[in-house]
């Protein structure tokens, strides 16, 4: 649905050049929810942006739906057959791309019905066809009652769905969505990602979601591009980056979103309960979805005659499987501490010592 | 009404004896206020837009443009009224034919009115939340829908308030405008009242100014209040 390639941007500031996009390279499929996810200042927000062209890139080619090929140079864009996009030719592909933001943006001297029928005015379509598009999208996002209400009455979480249904107005294949929950409370950021998941599945749209929490890339996102200074650090299924974070940016996010990240503020408290004593290792477990975790533990205890002691545990089900994850002291001798480790990473247990007593 | 009309007399013997001069001069002050208004309005609110969308990172952004407005606008703001008056006569002549009277004091009232007029349109339009402007680019607006469906619409209210400001600062240049022979309620005060020592037509003149400019700012806030359409609830749909 979406392909970008070797995309650059660079924002000459006073205070310097700021590089946005560093030689990005993207491809989001067909109804897909695809998470992107960055610290503020990684680039997230201008590569969203650069999908509907609401900033130009300095360089590269990008292709959304059925724009065709879009090369991008010195700042300007153009299309398949090399032609120069106009004002015009750049509104008519936004409006095949919905937005949403974090502050919703919505008009606040307008009703919600005029909001909702804002991309639809002045585009030829007869009023009492707009009339009732507004209303079908009402009932999309279940805010029937709400259309003479203006904006201020509303709570964010009704606020987004307004945006959101304006979004969809002109039944577009993408839904662009830049932190569009990180201003809302946990039960309206619920709310909007299972309202996400349900149009994606429904209309089988295409959904680009920016964020700096991992927890909603966890719980709607099928893939992941993870991104730091501009760059394109880490890209795949959320499921295997929840289970092998590589990058060190990548690992600091999957630690956020995880309950086991409590062991580290554990440690530098200095707390007993993750002191390993002379004999102990402090390990940390990672189960995948082919491995099965209580039974290995026990095998372990009983055929390497090695104590556990679980500190911490937790299983997580991200897209239907679950990631299982433990902090848990072993005890014994030292050779056999090293075998059940070796016995755990031949069943596909990944483990990692986090404290050796013995040291 | 003749009850009124004595109690006129009474209070104010000068005023009434020069009751005729008076209405004319009323009439003069409010064709000027209203003429020079209606053109600086427009022009005002013109160039208030322009200056708005090619500022740096405008959605037209044009540097060359912008400074240029910009400069021609703090020229003309510094230069006092009364000043701007004998100035602009070359030009008014030019223009207009003819440098006196209402006629002549037009072009000088909308040269004064309207850089003070376009830096608050221009301080009105910078209030819309530049989300909105994004959102409705994202939505495939162009520069026009830009304009009148986001920026001039959404700053409605503010819009009022400033043009109520200006409004009222408006009569006050029109009572300088004498100084060209346009006549007018500040004329009227000087030549028949403070220069024939008629302190009740200066006092009659005060309080006429008053009441229209409390008149003004009223209907002004009010217009403000109902179209910010905070706290409305307007049910349209079945």
């Amino acid at each position: 649905m979406i392909q970008i390639e070797k995309m650059n941007k660079v924002f000459h500031l006073k205070s310097g050049d700021v590089t946005a996009l560093d030689n990005v390279t993207l491809n989001i499929g067909d109804g897909m929810i695809y998470g992107v996810i960055g610290y503020s200042g990684a680039g997230k927000s201008t590569l969203v942006r650069c999908l509907n062209l609401l900033e130009t890139p300095d360089s590269g080619t990008l292709s959304v739906g059925d724009s065709g090929v879009i090369t991008l140079k010195d700042g300007k864009a153009y299309d398949a057959q090399g032609r120069k996009m106009t004002e015009k030719k750049l509104g008519a592909m936004r409006r095949g791309i919905g937005m949403i933001f974090q502050h919703f943006n919505l008009l606040d001297r307008s009703t919600v019905f005029e909001n909702i029928a804002y991309p639809l005015r002045y585009t030829g379509m007869k009023k009492a066809d707009i009339e009732a598009r507004v209303f079908e999208l009402l009932d999309l996002v279940d805010l029937r009652d709400k259309a003479d209400v203006y904006p201020s009455q509303l709570s964010g979480g009704q606020k987004q769905r307004v945006a959101i249904a304006r979004a969809l107005a002109n039944k577009p294949q993408v839904l662009l969505s830049d932190e569009a929950t990180s201003a809302l409370d946990p039960d309206a950021t619920e709310a909007i990602l299972n309202l996400l998941r349900d149009l994606n599945r429904k209309l089988g749209l295409t959904i680009v979601l920016i964020t700096h929490e991992m927890a909603v890339i966890k719980s709607i996102c099928q893939r992941v591009a993870v991104m730091e200074n501009g760059r394109v650090v880490e890209e795949g299924d959320v499921y295997d980056i929840f289970a092998h974070p590589r990058a060190a940016i990548t690992r600091k996010f999957v630690s956020s979103a995880s309950a086991l990240s409590k062991v580290d503020k554990l440690m530098e408290e200095g707390s007993t309960l993750v002191r390993p004593t002379a004999n102990q290792k402090l390990v940390r477990l990672t189960f995948h979805k082919d491995c099965v975790g209580e039974h290995v533990i026990s095998t372990v205890s009983r055929d390497f005659g090695v104590d556990i002691n679980i500190v911490l545990a937790n299983v997580e089900v991200i897209e239907d499987n679950p990631l299982g994850g433990m902090i848990a002291l072993l005890g014994g001798e030292e050779k056999q501490v090293a075998a059940a480790l070796n016995y755990l990473n031949e069943n596909h247990v990944y483990t990692e010592v986090i404290a050796d007593g013995s040291i | 009404m003749e009850a009124f009309e004595q109690l006129i007399e009474q209070i104010a013997p000068n005023l009434y004896a020069y009751r005729d001069r008076f209405f004319t001069s009323f009439a003069a002050t409010f064709e000027m206020f209203a003429k020079a208004g209606i053109i600086a309005f427009v022009v005002g609110l013109f160039f208030g837009v322009l200056l708005v969308i090619t500022r740096k990172g405008g959605v037209r952004q044009n540097l060359v443009v912008y400074q240029i407005v910009n400069i021609v606008i703090n020229v003309f703001r510094s230069i006092p009224f009364i000043i701007l008056l004998i100035f602009l006569i070359p030009l008014t002549r030019a223009v207009v034919g003819s440098a006196i009277g209402v006629k002549g004091a037009i072009l000088p009232l909308v040269f004064g009115t309207v850089p003070f007029y376009t830096r608050q349109v221009e301080v009105a339009l910078t209030g819309v939340n530049e989300g909105k402007v994004e959102a409705a680019r994202s939505m495939g607006s162009g520069t026009l829908g830009l304009i009148f469906r986001v920026y001039l619409h959404e700053a409605v209210p503010e819009l009022i308030r400033v043009t109520t400001v200006t409004a009222i600062s408006l009569i006050g240049l029109t009572t300088m405008a004498g100084a060209v022979g346009a006549g007018g309620i500040g004329s009227f005060a000087i030549n028949y009242g403070q220069n024939q020592n008629h302190q009740d037509i200066v006092n009659v003149c005060v309080v006429v100014l008053l009441i229209v400019v409390f008149i003004l700012q009223s209907l002004g806030n009010a217009l403000a209040r109902r179209t910010t359409n905070r706290g409305l609830f307007r049910k349209v749909h079945q």
